[in-house]
């Protein structure tokens, strides 16, 4: 897939963190810019962070105008990725719910709608009688504890193979020039006269004038290394899986007041995701409260599945911003560059952030399409709220 | 589950707790500017390691106080409660 190298005195970019983020801006520095001196380094494998440990939901029914625009961009990459890279990605758009079971979520679920409509996205809220009819499956009745009123309706939305994604974009990069290197970590990060001039690894010193922190959950430590605050608080994000069966689920079905959302793969199992646990923690082992709070959530909206089994669970990291927008670009050290504060749904966002910081790092120059998640904007008071659509729904 | 030590009931599942974050000082908000402010509102230390941080006995004793609990591993040291008597005052 990719090939191993002795690490280089010196780059023209160095990325931290072989995730889709990470790998995906390296991809792109050498396809669209032709700049190829370009190492990946993780501390761990490629792929062992988030981009690894998600659900793959892939959806652009956000709540901003910028949220909107930038979502719908990597959606559309989304499409042709599998093309562009010559790698089977199995994106399948099979239809996004989310649920609503009170008035206030119909409410921000309709304003959704109606921004999601003005930059073209097609997004509506449907009833009860039309949920049925997408999955037959949920109990729409009257009594339950929560009954069911409504739901956003996003037809693009969809899931992806996750794996494929990451092993796609490192396999096009290779061939491209771009040196991945797995097991080395990031130590230090050195600057001179507030410019950045290379990092410390555990196999020795690389210099370079662009390091990318593209390192998630692990942002804040990273960020650090070289000076920089970000306004981020790690929290562990759970998922399981059962055994698979025949197909019956085709859309993506979340829930926000019941805190749990639902997918079958192509392979027939169901994936199940929720809130992140409630404390800050760089800490990836599982719980029981997840997994029984989880069942007990989705038997209320499918009673019918109370006999599958639980095959396995896990957790990973995920970089809660204050506004639960992400954080893109420049720092106050010139040369380094952040790709951060992904939380809950930065799986989806992969092919276009790493698109845009990609043109950042070769014009210099911030993309309209990013311009709104600076880092500039937490202690400007620009906040770029996104809670009302991401929160729980990734 | 992880058990916070509450300093008034003794060790609790981590379910009865709200958690509170990071244990920073606040300035007084009328002697500061906004970017001081939103400095102390926005930017954490989210460190790897030992920590002390803020939690409220939200199905107990109702009361905020700190604990020391390693990110690391979630293990926790004793509870302290904090110096006032009123939930309010201590709330952020
Ligand atoms: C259970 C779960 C479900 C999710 N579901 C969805 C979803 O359905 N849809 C969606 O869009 N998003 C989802 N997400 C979020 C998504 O997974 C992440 O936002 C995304 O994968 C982040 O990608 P990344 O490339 O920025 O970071 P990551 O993939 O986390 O990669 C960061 C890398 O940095 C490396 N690293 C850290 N420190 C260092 C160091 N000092 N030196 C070198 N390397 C270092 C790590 O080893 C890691 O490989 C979910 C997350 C989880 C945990
Ligand atoms: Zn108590």
């Amino acid at each position: 897939m990719w090939r191993n190298f002795e690490l280089e005195k010196s780059y023209d970019v160095v990325i931290i963190g072989a995730g889709v983020h990470g790998l995906a801006t390296a991809y792109y520095l050498a396809a669209n810019h032709g700049i190829s001196k370009v190492a990946v380094v993780d501390k761990g494998y490629v792929g062992g962070g988030g981009s690894g440990r998600n659900t793959a939901i892939l959806r652009s029914n956000y709540l901003t105008p910028e949220g909107v625009r930038f979502y719908d961009r990597s959606v559309q990459l989304y499409r042709t990725l599998a093309a562009d890279l010559n790698f089977n990605v199995m994106f399948a758009p099979r239809g996004h719910l989310t649920l609503a079971h009170n008035d206030s979520s119909l409410r921000t679920m309709r304003w959704r709608a109606e921004v999601n409509k003005l930059q073209g996205v097609d997004s509506e809220v449907i009833t009860p009688e039309e949920i049925k009819r997408l999955v037959p499956f949920m109990d729409v009745s009257d009594d339950t504890r929560y009954p069911i009123i409504g739901a956003l309706y996003h037809p693009p939305g969809g899931i992806i193979r996750h794996d494929a994604v990451n092993w796609g974009y490192a396999r096009a990069g290779d061939r491209l020039g771009v040196q991945i290197h797995q097991n080395t970590e990031v130590t230090g990060i050195r600057t001179e006269k507030g410019r950045v001039s290379g990092v410390s690894t555990n196999r020795g010193e690389i210099g370079a004038p662009i390091v990318l922190n593209c390192t998630a959950g692990w942002a804040s430590l990273v960020s650090a290394m070289a000076g920089v605050k970000l306004p981020i608080i790690t929290h562990p994000l759970q998922a399981a899986v059962t055994e698979p069966v025949k197909m019956f689920l085709d859309a993506v079905v979340v829930s926000g007041s019941l805190h749990v959302y639902v997918s079958q793969t192509d392979r027939g199992e169901l994936v199940f995701g929720a809130s992140t646990d409630p404390y800050a923690s760089y800490s990836m082992r599982g719980s029981l409260e997840f997994t029984e709070e989880l069942a007990s959530h989705v038997l209320e909206l499918m009673p019918s599945i109370a006999k599958m089994r639980v095959l396995r669970q896990w957790a990973g990291l995920c970089d809660i911003t204050p506004d639960f927008s992400p954080i893109m670009g420049i720092t106050e050290v010139e040369g380094f560059l952040v790709d951060v504060g992904w939380g809950t749904y930065g799986f989806k966002a992969g092919p276009a952030a790493a698109e845009a910081m990609a043109e950042l790092v070769a014009t210099g120059r911030t993309p309209q399409l990013i311009a709104a998640f600076d880092l500039a904007r937490f202690a400007e008071g620009r906040l770029a709220s996104e809670r009302g659509a991401a929160a729980v729904g990734h | 589950m992880i058990r916070i030590p509450c300093p008034n009931c003794g060790p609790r599942n981590s379910s009865e707790f709200s958690y509170f974050g990071e244990l920073g000082s606040r300035p007084a908000p009328d002697a500061v500017d906004p970017a001081h402010w939103r400095h102390y509102l926005y930017d954490k230390k989210n460190p790897a390691g030992w920590t002390t941080e803020k939690w409220y006995h939200a199905s107990g004793c109702r009361k905020f106080f700190a604990i020391e609990r390693n990110t690391l591993t979630n293990d926790v040291k004793s509870g302290r409660p904090f110096g006032v008597e009123s939930s309010s005052e201590e709330s952020s």
